[in-house]
């Protein structure tokens, strides 16, 4: 066990918490479409987010053992557990992002510094500083088109695949856990002008918003 | 626009995630104590700026935040290849010699690349 100073950064349940999003949904409403939309945009907040940072062949035999999920060593790999509530993404040749649901991300860090033990690496709990934005529909390709600098098209960016990437002039994580869905991870001080850049250019696509 | 090759991404990416950095295989002296202020000095201040191929350093800012070496053609403004830092350029100006675009450009303008 390495001996740097954790603590969990979640707060007692007594407290309530609101998403990054909470001042948009106020602000700009969270608007309703009905069977014409061809857009769905959803938040996964609070999700646990961690970057690992170490050298692969360490961290691979770490997350096996305690993720059950092997360490993307390929660049732009993204991989997910059965259940896709899981996933690790490749960000750099020595960084990845890992994002597990809200409440496990602490548990997860505890044991990877127990596995890893005096091994050179570093993990950082990112989970309040970003968060997850789902879109899924026929439109959600042709919305990305219209925002990101990267190639979507299905030749370039197949599913599990995941890059960081500009949105809107604003720095993201884009990633593809499956054929319909599209993921951003963005910045939580982006996120209120990410999601209204996101109403504006989904407008015509009678965007569905589900807070 | 520039579409760049990131040696560690292995693929193309739009200029606009890359800043560049200035010029590549600069070396820290060793003992900078032992250094005459004009060593230290072109160290510090003095960068090389050729007429034809010159190796940049170029950050992938958005994206891996990984370091790497342009090898650009300044007067085209071809990049000619990319590479790890670490590694050397296997395209130099003695193993290009004067290409096309640079050779028409001092024809006009009436000076030597």
């Amino acid at each position: 066990m390495s001996n740097a100073a954790t603590f969990d950064t979640r707060t007692d349940t007594a407290i309530p918490v609101e998403s990054p999003l909470a001042y948009s949904y106020r602000h700009s409403g969270a608007p309703r479409a009905g069977s014409s939309s061809r857009l769905q945009l959803r938040e996964r907040a609070m999700l646990g987010h961690l970057i690992l940072r170490g050298g692969a062949i360490v961290l691979d035999e770490a997350v096996r053992d305690v993720l059950g999920i092997s360490l993307p060593g390929q660049p732009q790999a993204l991989v997910q557990d059965a259940s896709g509530e899981r996933s690790i993404q490749w960000l750099s040749p020595d960084e990845w992002l890992v994002i597990v649901p809200g409440g496990e991300e602490f548990p997860l860090e505890t044991q990877l510094r127990e596995r890893l033990g005096d091994a050179h690496f570093a993990i950082s709990d990112v989970s309040g500083g970003q968060t997850l934005l789902e879109l899924s529909g026929e439109a959600a390709r042709e919305l990305l088109m219209k925002t990101v600098v990267y190639d979507v098209h299905p030749s370039n960016f197949p599913v599990g695949k995941g890059v960081t990437t500009v949105f809107a002039k604003a720095t993201t994580i884009l990633r593809r856990p499956s054929e319909e869905r599209w993921e951003l991870v963005v910045r939580r001080s982006f996120a209120d002008y990410c999601y209204r850049w996101l109403l504006d250019a989904a407008a015509e696509y009678d965007v569905n918003v589900q807070p | 626009m520039f579409y760049i090759y990131c040696p560690y991404c292995g693929e193309h990416r739009e200029e606009e995630e890359f800043h560049p950095k200035g010029q590549a295989h600069i070396e820290r002296p060793k003992e900078p104590e032992a250094c005459s202020d004009e060593e230290w000095g072109d160290y510090l201040f003095f960068r090389d700026n050729p007429r034809g191929v010159h190796h940049e350093m170029w950050v992938h800012a958005v994206g891996c935040r990984k370091f790497f070496n342009v090898t650009r053609h300044t007067v085209s403004y071809e990049i000619l290849e990319t590479y790890k830092m670490g590694e050397q350029p296997s395209i130099t100006a003695d193993s290009q010699g004067p290409s096309r675009e640079a050779a028409a450009v001092s024809q006009k303008e009436g000076v030597r690349a």
